[in-house]
């Protein structure tokens, strides 16, 4: 493992403790709103100030890590059991069923640009959470079925695979406790990335109003109601905080990516 | 050349089939819609009458596609055949003779606003592509040339720092510089010419920190090649060597990865519009389409941009082809 990957690593478990512990971290009702206090800069009683309403945005910081990390932990652990499942039909049947769904069903969802395609269906069935997550799985399990389709290409041709044949074990044993435990390997990469992608799809969504509604503190919607001018003139605190509490987020889970793929592939680790 | 033709042929097959699959979706996606359209648009308040002239008007009081499972009068679904006289097709008559049916709110054609919009974000996706360029090309040389060494370590985590800041914390971030602090420009809006500089570095901003390293790894892979060798043998200046012979080879994977970043940009332009209110599809479809549920536009757009996305990667794939020989041969 290198630098960069512990590094990550590091910021990723402060951001889970933050989200599990968020209720004894935060001193302040996230949609307790106290105009008498509005556009307060970072300071002992508020450390990362208030907002445009008076609202302390640390606690409102500290709660979003909670939307990120449930929207992120349930998008890559259904995206990747779904896709999981459909690339390994096709790694492992080939013929028209591979054809069928790694020639058209992974070329159309490739083929459309992911996050217009969450948009497009969040916009369509109305904003919130569960809508939300529902949107990035759909957009989600493709990449992980295009990995786990070339990995069971590769391993079923392996000779213990046709050991297990000879000795008469079915399709669904072969492909679950043959192939699958050494095909997934790369899948841990891919979920890292993919943690990375739907933090940022969240605030993406939720930003253009389309993810958790308001008042709920998600870090996209902090930025949509920092980025007016008279905020952006009176506080820039509030849009710095709930950035770099993304910006980071996002960074942790690159690194940890980067640092999992030079690691199981040694032709990178020599560059 | 037999072969080739059917390649070609191939391909366009399959590129009909996608654009058939993402227009067939994008026509159902209304279906999404909780409860009626007809009461989302005009509101709990409206008229059983306005709520029936509104369904004729933009035709939701036909079947949505050839069969349904519509309710009889004792609430049992059962299976009920429509014919061709349905939504669905409809809808592709009216593609196929140009017309993307008229807005739900101002009986304005969808077409003539997407053709209105169209040009500031293609102006505002070539702008983000032309600094992304400007900057990853010579930092990317620069970085590879001195690999391993300070610079090329702060240069690559610059560089993913700018793939992990998302365009709307940058975007506000540049604004309250550019605009709140220094004055120099405008916050928003498209009428000066300098009005595109900040909404294009926003784009672009992650797609600079993608080209660097793609220019980078290219870089140290050409230098170790034998040529190289040959161009120094001869006398050639370091510089010479890069910019005429390394940087020529290495930028082909580079073209691929703008061809398929185009498609990127004009996804990731809603955003971009949204913050700097750069009037765009992306505006069109956020504020007119989603923001006022203003269905007809919604479809319009996401089949203009996704269109887009998909010829630009089609074009891509091409002239990748062409440009690398032994990817034709495999």
């Amino acid at each position: 493992m290198n630098r960069l990957s512990i590094i990550g690593i590091t910021i990723v478990i402060i951001f889970v403790l933050v989200a599990i512990f968020a209720p004894w971290l935060a001193h302040y009702d996230v949609g307790a709103t106290n105009l008498a206090m509005r556009y307060m800069p970072p300071s002992a009683a508020h450390w990362f100030g208030t907002d445009a309403t008076g609202r302390d945005i640390f606690s409102r910081v500290v709660f979003g890590a909670r939307i990120s990390l449930e929207v992120g932990v349930v998008v890559v652990v259904v995206s990747a059991f779904v896709g999981t499942m459909i690339g390994a039909i096709a790694g492992y049947y080939s013929g028209w069923v591979d054809s069928l769904l790694s020639g058209y069903l992974f070329n159309v969802f490739l083929a459309f640009p992911g996050l217009l395609l969450a948009i497009a269906l969040v916009a369509f069935l109305g904003a919130g959470l569960n809508k939300l997550i529902f949107a990035l799985c759909i957009i989600g399990w493709v990449g992980y079925a295009r990995l786990i389709r070339a990995q069971v290409l590769k391993v079923r041709e392996y000779d213990f695979v046709q050991a297990a044949r000879a000795l008469g074990a079915g399709d669904f044993r072969i492909l679950l406790v043959h192939i699958l435990p050494n095909a997934i390997q790369p899948l841990i990469v891919q979920a890292s990335l993919g943690m990375a992608g739907a933090v940022l799809s969240e605030a993406s969504l939720s930003f253009l109003g389309l993810g958790v509604p308001p008042p709920a503190p998600s870090w996209g919607v902090m930025i949509e109601e920092a980025r007016d001018l008279s905020t952006l003139q009176a506080a820039p605190h509030a849009l710095i905080f709930p950035g770099l509490a993304i910006a980071l987020t996002v960074l942790a889970f690159n690194f940890i990516g980067d640092g999992l793929r030079e690691y199981l592939d040694p032709r990178q680790r020599r560059r | 050349m037999k072969h080739k033709l059917f390649g070609l042929l191939r391909r366009i097959g399959f590129l009909i089939l996608v654009v058939w699959t993402v227009v067939s979706l994008v026509t159902l996606l209304i279906e999404l819609v909780p409860g009626d359209p007809a009461v989302a648009v005009l509101g709990e308040q409206a008229t059983p009458e306005q709520l029936v002239q509104f369904r004729v008007k933009h035709g939701l009081d036909r079947p949505a596609f050839f069969f349904g499972f519509p309710a009889d009068p004792n609430g049992r679904r059962s299976v009920k055949w429509y014919g061709i006289d349905n939504r669905y097709v409809d809808y592709w008559v009216a593609i196929l003779h140009g017309d993307l049916g008229k807005s739900f709110r101002t009986d304005q054609p969808v077409i003539r606003l997407i053709f209105e919009r169209y040009p500031a974000t293609i102006e505002l996706a070539i702008a983000a592509m032309l600094i992304a360029v400007a900057i990853a090309i010579p930092v990317g040389v620069v970085a590879g040339k001195n690999r391993g060494t300070l610079i090329d370590n702060s240069l690559s985590v610059v560089a993913l720092i700018g793939i992990s800041l998302p365009s709307f914390v940058i975007g506000p971030m540049l604004v309250y510089l550019f605009a709140v602090k220094l004055g120099w420009l405008a916050p928003s809006g498209r009428f000066d010419w300098s009005d595109i500089i900040l909404p294009a570095v926003t784009l672009g901003a992650a797609l600079s920190a993608i080209l660097t390293r793609m220019v980078r790894s290219s870089v140290i892979e050409e230098l170790g090649e034998g040529y190289v060798r040959t161009a120094r043998a001869k006398g050639l200046s370091e510089r010479a060597v890069v910019y005429k012979h390394v940087l020529k080879n290495g930028l082909i994977p580079v073209v691929t990865v703008l061809g398929l970043q185009l498609g990127v940009l004009l996804a990731g332009a809603i955003i971009t519009e949204k913050i700097f209110g750069w009037p765009g599809l992306g505006l069109l479809l956020v504020e007119d389409g989603i923001g006022k549920r203003d269905y007809r536009i919604v479809q319009g757009c996401v089949l203009a941009i996704s269109t887009t996305y998909i010829i630009a990667n089609t074009l891509t794939d091409m002239l990748y082809r062409w440009l690398d020989p032994r990817i034709r041969v495999s």
